[in-house]
This record gives C-alpha cells, sequence and structure tokens, in this order.
C-alpha cells in the first residue's frame, strides 16, 4: 500500500489540443481546417479572376509604374513638385498635405473643442446653451456637408481678390483663399534659431532638474522666470547682436490678383473650416465629460488640504480628467485625419485625391495604388493605437493598479 | 417649576416677519442666479447675447424674413427684381424638390418609392416603441420581409425560378470553381520543381469536385425539370415550400414537436406567395428601373437602411469571432476588424468601385449602387462588432456557465441566453453607430452616386436657378432634412438609455 501522490496525467497532449483547437479541443481544429479551405478559395478566385481581369485590360501589375512620369499638376505643394516628377512623389507630395492639413485641423479642433467645453460647462445659463445648440448642430450634420457648405457657399460667396476682405491690412481673404504674409529670411536667422533651441533644451533640462530636486529632495525650486529669459530673453538679445531673423513680405494687391505673400488655396481654407469645427463638437463632449468625471469630493479635499483653487485643478482635477480625456480624444485625432480624405470632393490635392483619384484614372492601377492608400491610413492608425496602448500601459502602471 | 419659568425669558409678543428669501426659480431667479450673479458673468451673459444675435437673426432673416417664397426662375430671386435684399430662394427649392427627393426616377414610377417609404415608416414606427407587442414578428418582417419586397418595388423585375434553382446554381458555380482550381494545379504541377505532390493535390481537389457535382446532381436534374415545365416559379415554389417546410418538422423535434415549426414554415410560405402573387413577380413584375437612375433621400435611405440591416449580422459574427477561442477565427475577426476601422470610408468606397470589379469573374458585373453598398456593409460591419463586443464583455460569466450548467450548447447559449443581454445592453452604442452611418452615406456621392447631398450639389449647375443665395438656400435644406433624422435618432438612442438605465436611477 503506497500512500504517495500519483504523478498527474502528461498534459502536452492536452497543452497541444488547447493551443491548436482552443476550448474545443480536435474540434475546434476541424473548424479552423475548413474556414482556412474557405480563405484559401476565396484567395484562389480572388487572385485568378484578377489576374484574368488584369490581362483583358492589358494592365501590367507590380509597382513599376511609381518610377513614370506622372504629367500633371499638384496645386500645393510643400516639396518642389513638377508634372516630369514620377507618381512616388505624387504619393509623397499628397501625404504631407494630408498631414499638413489634419495638424492643422487638429490644432484648431482642439482650440476651438476646449473653449466649447468650457462654455458648455460655465455657470452661465446662457453660455451652457450656446455650447449645446453649437455641439447639437455640427454633430447631426454630415462632415461632408460641412466641407461642401464652406467650400461651395461660404467661400464662394467671398468678393472677388480687388474687394478681398482686408484682415488688418495684413492679410486678405476672397474667393481666391487667403492671402498672408509671409517670412523672409534676414541675416539673423540661423544665431536666432539656434539660440530659440538652446532656450528650448536648457528650459526642459531646467524643468527635469527642478521635478527631481521636488521629488527627491522636497526642495521647490522656482523656475519660471529663468524659463521666461530663457526662451524669450536670449532670441531678443541674439537678435540685438546679429540683426533681425526674418521680415515680413506683405502681400500687395496688383492688377487682379495678389503679389507678395503667400497664397493658401481656399480649398485648404474649406477643409481645414469645416474639419475642426466639426471634429471641435466631439472633443467638447469628450473634455466636459471628463472634467465631470473628477469627483466633486477632488476639489473639496484639495481646498481642506489648503490649495489654492487654480492649484487644486492644475494638480488634483486636470491629472485625473486627462486619463478620462486622451484616449478617445486621439481617437478623434485619427478620425480627422481620417476625414480629411474628405478634401476629394473639394479638390484638395491630399494622398486620397491626388494619387487615388487622378494617379489612379491615369494609370489605372487600381489595386496597387488603393492598397498603397489604404496600408498608410492603416499604419498610421495602427501606430496611433500602438502609443496609446503604451499609454494606457503606463498610466494605469503609475496609478498602481 | 417656578423657578425655571421665572429665570427664564419667554416672548410675550410676535417677531416682525423677515423678507422672502431672494427667488431662485422661474426667469427672474434665472436671471439672478445664473446670468447676472458676478460681474464676470454679466460680462459671459453678455458675450452669449451678442453671439445669439450675430447668428440667430441673420438666419432668421435670411430663412424666413427676406426670403422669397414665390416665382418660376432665378428671376424671382434677383436682389433687383425683388427690390431688396433676397434671402433663401424657396422656389428652387420647390422646383428641384422631385430631384432632391427622388433623383431621376422616372416620373410615372414614383408612387413606388412612396409606397416604399410609407412601408417602411409602417413597420418601422411599432418596432421603435418600446409598448407595442410582437416585436419579434415586426422585427423580422423589417429586417428579412421588406428588404426583399423594397427590392422588387425599387429596382422592378420579376424571378425565373425559387430557392432551389438559386440554390442549384450556386452550388454549380461552387464547383465549377473547385474543379477550375484543381486543374490550375495540375497545371502547374507540370511545371512546378515538385511535380508529384502538386499533382497528388490537383487530382485530390478535382476529385472533391466531381464528387460533389455527384451529390447535387438529384438538385440540378430537378431544376433542369422544373426550368423545363411550363410554371417554372410556382413549380419550383412548390417543390422548395415541400422540402424547407419538412426540414424545418424534422429540426422541430418530429411527429412531436415539429408541428409549430411546420405551420410557420407554411405560413411564410403563403405569405411569399402572396407577395409574388400581388407584385407579379412571376410575370417579369414592375418595369425594371436601373439604379444609375436612383437618386437624392432615396439613395441616403436605401444606403443606410441596408448598412443598417447588414452590418448588424456582420457586427455579431466578428465580435463573437473575435471573443472565439479558436486562434485561427479569433486571429482572422481581429484583423479583419481593425482593417476595416482603421481605414477611412472613402477609401472603402474607392476600394469597392476600382478594386472589387477586379476581384469578379470577369462575366459578372455588379452595379454601382450595390458596390458602394458592399463596402459600407463591411466598413459598418467592422465598427458594430466593436460595438457588440462591449456588450458581449458585459455579461457576467456566470450566465454562460449557468447556461452551460443546464446543458445548452454553445449556440443555444449564445443565441437565447448571452446575446439578447448583450444587444440590449449596447443598444444606445448601435443607434450612435447608425447615425454615423447616415451621415457617412453622403460619401456616396463622391463615386458617381446621386444621393441627397450628390443631387444638391448636381442642382447648383442649372443655370435658370443661379443666384447668389441659391447654394445657401440648398444647403438649408438638406441641412434641415440631415438634422431631423440624425437628431431624431439621437433622441431616441437617449429615450432608450434612459429606459435601460431605469433600475439604476434614484
Amino acid at each position: 500500500m503506497s500512500t504517495e501522490a500519483r504523478n498527474p496525467p502528461p498534459q502536452i497532449a492536452l497543452k497541444i489540443r488547447r493551443i491548436l483547437g482552443g476550448k474545443t479541443g480536435w474540434n475546434g481544429v476541424a473548424v479552423q481546417f475548413a474556414f482556412a479551405a474557405i480563405l484559401g478559395w476565396i484567395g484562389y478566385e480572388i487572385v485568378s479572376n484578377a489576374r484574368a481581369n488584369l490581362e483583358n485590360q492589358h494592365i501590367a501589375a507590380g509597382f513599376g509604374f511609381l518610377s513614370n512620369n506622372a504629367g500633371f499638376d499638384v496645386n500645393q505643394t510643400l516639396i518642389s513638385y513638377t508634372g516630369s516628377d514620377t507618381f512616388l512623389r505624387v504619393f509623397v507630395v499628397g501625404l504631407l498635405n494630408t498631414l499638413v492639413v489634419s495638424v492643422v485641423g487638429i490644432v484648431f479642433a482642439t482650440l476651438i473643442g476646449f473653449i466649447v467645453a468650457l462654455c458648455r460647462l460655465s455657470p452661465n445659463w446662457l453660455l451652457s446653451r450656446v455650447g449645446e445648440i453649437y455641439v447639437e448642430i455640427i454633430r447631426n450634420l454630415p462632415v461632408l456637408f460641412q466641407i461642401l457648405f464652406w467650400y461651395l457657399a461660404v467661400l464662394a460667396a467671398l468678393p472677388n481678390p480687388r474687394q478681398s476682405i482686408s484682415l488688418l491690412g495684413i492679410a486678405f481673404i476672397s474667393n481666391r483663399g487667403l492671402v498672408i504674409p509671409s517670412p523672409i529670411g534676414g541675416s539673423g536667422l540661423e544665431p536666432f534659431l539656434a539660440m530659440l533651441a538652446l532656450g528650448v533644451v536648457a528650459s526642459l533640462a531646467l524643468r527635469f532638474h527642478a521635478r527631481r530636486a521636488l521629488f527627491r529632495e522636497g526642495r521647490m525650486i522656482r523656475i519660471w522666470p529663468t524659463v521666461l529669459g530663457l526662451l524669450v530673453g536670449l532670441p531678443l538679445a541674439t537678435m540685438l547682436v546679429f540683426g533681425v531673423p526674418f521680415t515680413f513680405e506683405l502681400p500687395q494687391l496688383k492688377g487682379f490678383n495678389f503679389a507678395g505673400g503667400s497664397r493658401i488655396i481656399p480649398e485648404f481654407v474649406a477643409l481645414t473650416l469645416a474639419l475642426s469645427t466639426y471634429t471641435a463638437a466631439f472633443i467638447a463632449e469628450i473634455v466636459r465629460a471628463g472634467i465631470l468625471s473628477v469627483h466633486k469630493g477632488q476639489m473639496e479635499a484639495g481646498a481642506s488640504l489648503g490649495l489654492s483653487r487654480g492649484a487644486t485643478l492644475r494638480l488634483v482635477v486636470v491629472p485625473q480628467a486627462m486619463r478620462v480625456i486622451v484616449p478617445p480624444l486621439t481617437n478623434q485625432y485619427l478620425n480627422l485625419t481620417k476625414n480629411s480624405s474628405l478634401a476629394v470632393a473639394i479638390g484638395y490635392p491630399d494622398l486620397v485625391s491626388v494619387f487615388a483619384g487622378t494617379s489612379l484614372s491615369q494609370t489605372g492601377q487600381a489595386i496597387e495604388i488603393i492598397a498603397m492608400t489604404m496600408g498608410i491610413y492603416l499604419l498610421i492608425s495602427l501606430l496611433t493605437s500602438a502609443i496609446m496602448s503604451v499609454y494606457g500601459w503606463r498610466l494605469s502602471r503609475s496609478l498602481g493598479a | 417649576m417656578s423657578d425655571i419659568a421665572s429665570s427664564s425669558f419667554v416672548r410675550k409678543d410676535l417677531l416682525t416677519e423677515r423678507p422672502a428669501p431672494v427667488k431662485t426659480t422661474g426667469f427672474v431667479g434665472l436671471m439672478r442666479t445664473r446670468l447676472f450673479n458676478s460681474p464676470t458673468n454679466i460680462l459671459l451673459t453678455i458675450v452669449g447675447v451678442l453671439l445669439l444675435w450675430f447668428t440667430i437673426i441673420p438666419s432668421v432673416r435670411f430663412l424666413m424674413v427676406d426670403a422669397v417664397w414665390s416665382g418660376k426662375d432665378r428671376a424671382a430671386c434677383l436682389t433687383e427684381n425683388a427690390g431688396f435684399a433676397v434671402g433663401a430662394c424657396w422656389p428652387y427649392i420647390q422646383a428641384k424638390l422631385p430631384q432632391l427627393i427622388y433623383g431621376f426616377y422616372p416620373e410615372a414610377e414614383r408612387w413606388r418609392v412612396d409606397l416604399t417609404f410609407i412601408l417602411a415608416a409602417a413597420l418601422l414606427v411599432p418596432l421603435l416603441v418600446p409598448r407595442l407587442p410582437a416585436k419579434g414578428l415586426n422585427a423580422g418582417l423589417f429586417f428579412f420581409a421588406f428588404p426583399v419586397v423594397a427590392f422588387f418595388l425599387l429596382h422592378g423585375g420579376g424571378i425565373k425560378g425559387f430557392g432551389l434553382s438559386w440554390t442549384a446554381g450556386v452550388l454549380e458555380l461552387f464547383d465549377d470553381s473547385i474543379i477550375g482550381a484543381g486543374q490550375a494545379v495540375l497545371g502547374v504541377s507540370k511545371t512546378s520543381a515538385v511535380p508529384p505532390v502538386l499533382w497528388v493535390v490537383g487530382n485530390f481537389i478535382v476529385l472533391v469536385g466531381v464528387a460533389i457535382s455527384w451529390l447535387i446532381l438529384p438538385l440540378t436534374w430537378l431544376r433542369d425539370q422544373i426550368q423545363g415545365a411550363g410554371q417554372p416559379v410556382w413549380g419550383d415554389f412548390a417543390v422548395t415550400t415541400v422540402i424547407v417546410s419538412l426540414i424545418a418538422f424534422g429540426l422541430g423535434g418530429g411527429w412531436r414537436t415539429g408541428w409549430r415549426a411546420l405551420a410557420s414554415s407554411i405560413a411564410t410560405f403563403i405569405a411569399i406567395a402572396l407577395v409574388i402573387k400581388l407584385m407579379g413577380l412571376d410575370r417579369g413584375g414592375l418595369p425594371v428601373v436601373t439604379t444609375n437612375l436612383w437618386g437624392g433621400l432615396l439613395v441616403t435611405l436605401v444606403v443606410s437602411v441596408t448598412g443598417i440591416v447588414t452590418s448588424l449580422p456582420i457586427g455579431i459574427a466578428l465580435a463573437l469571432g473575435r471573443r472565439s477561442t479558436i486562434p485561427l477565427i479569433r486571429i482572422f475577426s481581429i484583423a479583419f476588424i481593425e482593417f476595416w476601422r482603421g481605414v477611412p470610408l472613402i477609401t472603402v468606397l474607392f476600394f469597392a468601385t476600382y478594386m472589387l470589379p477586379l476581384f469578379l469573374p470577369g462575366n459578372f458585373t455588379v452595379d454601382g449602387l450595390v458596390r458602394a453598398l458592399i463596402g459600407i456593409a463591411l466598413f459598418t460591419g467592422a465598427y458594430q462588432a466593436e460595438n457588440v463586443r462591449g456588450g458581449l464583455a458585459a455579461i457576467p460569466r456566470g450566465q454562460g456557465e449557468a447556461a452551460a450548467a443546464l446543458g445548452l450548447s454553445w449556440w443555444k447559449t449564445t443565441s437565447l441566453i448571452v446575446l439578447p443581454q448583450a444587444l440590449r445592453h449596447v443598444i444606445p452604442n448601435l443607434v450612435n453607430s447608425f447615425i454615423s452611418l447616415f451621415k457617412d452615406t453622403s460619401l456616396v456621392s463622391i463615386v458617381a452616386l446621386f444621393d441627397l447631398l450628390g443631387s444638391l450639389r448636381a442642382s447648383f449647375s442649372d443655370p435658370k436657378w443661379s443666384t447668389p443665395s441659391t447654394a445657401f438656400t440648398g444647403f438649408a435644406f438638406a441641412g434641415i432634412i440631415y438634422f431631423i433624422f440624425c437628431f431624431g435618432m439621437s433622441r431616441y438612442s437617449l429615450f432608450v438609455e434612459h429606459r435601460l438605465n431605469a433600475h439604476r436611477r434614484n
């Protein structure tokens, strides 16, 4: 009679079964085989049909077309581009245009969104109603509707350049777009930029040092006068030594159009206006929900510790609200970037418009071009969600959860 | 007793009344507490009044006061003819209204569109009012019967066969494709480096294909017999009715409990027969109106309703797939969902318009509207999957475990226990997705379909009505329509949310 415990039965087969077929075991494996067979069949159909169809239309598959000459012009380019450049360059030009309208839109959307959120949270009854009306109207109209409204109705109704509306005599808005002064680099540009960069780096280092001192030794260091000196005083001093870093060239009305200054095309203005006001309505709701999610007791606890109202907001309320705000806010930024593809409706030369639109109709390489366009958007959104999951992980770690 | 009374002070006369507290309710109270209680607030109120003054007053002036209400062409809406600064040009909307609602749908056939709208409303309203009974039947009619009827109403045309012919046709196509694939592999095996392996695989696939063709032989033979007879539709209908009813009877439990299933199956088929007879589908049906003639609000509603009806099953399937423990299915669902959620809808529409036709057999053309619908269904399906997954995650594990303890299979647990609760949880989210779907339907105007926004844009180019205020009038009109639909849906979602959280209110 042995009293030793029996060895547990070998679990290798069980584990393999679990890995291969999930909870359902061998049934799961069978389901997977059937599923793989169906996927394989669909894949085969797609490939063979696509091959046959391309042969009928005499289109050569592959990415060779990227090095061909594009042969069309683009009316807003951030990098030099002419009609004799390749389709690859068209792709880059379109991508940069998409990114620039997204970044500008995100900045304005955040600004408007926070202002509207503050309006809605304001104790003033009238102002909170105004904010609510704004949010309800903007959220319940399609974004394409708003883009077309700004482009076809508002901007088209503006006067021509000769009667353009002057904004303080430095910028002019007309149906040909917005003309703003353009900066021209002067003699002192390089030292100015160098000193500015130095100031930024030094201020960051100082902030790091101050936080370290606060957390390690409990010493408060007041850094803002130094930071102000570094960021404003240092460049100003350089300017006095080396001369003005840049001058502004003011736009002048010559004949029927403006000379000088830089022109922002009306498509860009309409798209930025529509995207930023549209996304702002969603951001306002997110910010409002985030601030309301912080319990009233937090404010009272801060006050009972003797913190001032501003300090309580800055140190207690906002950090907790940001935890709720940041993930959906990033989502809205991503939505804005994706919505910028609606530029194709008004002819702003973004990625979809110049690459999936014009280039596709010129070359007929539908599969490659649409795959590239979808791929780049997918890349942007996957990168963002990867960053967000790192952020969420750090947040949950720092909260000790 | 007496010393207490003597030492204490007892008031002999009444106090004078204190003034009433400051009123904090009503309009005056609102003004005191929320508008003018501090200098900052007074300043903010002034800012708010100015904002309203510069937006509301001009809008009202444009839409009502300065508007032109009647006229025949642009001349009526010009400032020099009207004698004042003209606001909205409503005769333009009046003239373009048929185009904005029906597109180029033939005038004589527009009653069909109206009938479809009425049918949809008659089915949808009882579905949305929680108090009304027979939700299951109602939902079945709206989600399954209505789309089919609406298709034959709007598009027209008839049918040449029924269930049996279609099944046989699809199976034949599938079988041909398998045999084709096998022969392609055999062809490759002649030039490849590993001929024996490929030869075996190719022959195996061909063998499977031949076996399937033998299996479906009775079906195809029956189909050929029916198609050869005088009344193919009704013959096919009768055979399909018998087969499906018998299967329902068998699955329902045979002689013991199958009668209910049999009765409901026969009732369904009688209803289908009535519809076929009523619309004359066996005799060619209504005159065909091709989809390139459709437009305006009709296309907007067709696209959004189809999107709503098709995206939900796709979403449920993907959500269940994503929660499955079977690796391949889970990975596929995750990849599928993240792919469609990561790209903008407009590239999906481009994909559906330019890329999808390349993936289909050359003799197989897909209608432009259907292509856009496929794209939208896949795109919205991925978003709905995430909503449904949220609902599934909210159901406690114990529910599934209790069902398993009762001996229910996975399918029964999911369809009877988990999904009904999960879907009820996420109705507000689903409705919010429907709102964004409704707004996103405007994007089909970019791929050359004339929805409400596309028709509006097309109407701007009519020289007969080109005035400075035409664009603003058109946008005001379309904006009001979009706003009514979206705002209505969002209020409904709030109402449902409120109802669902009734037990949590205090």
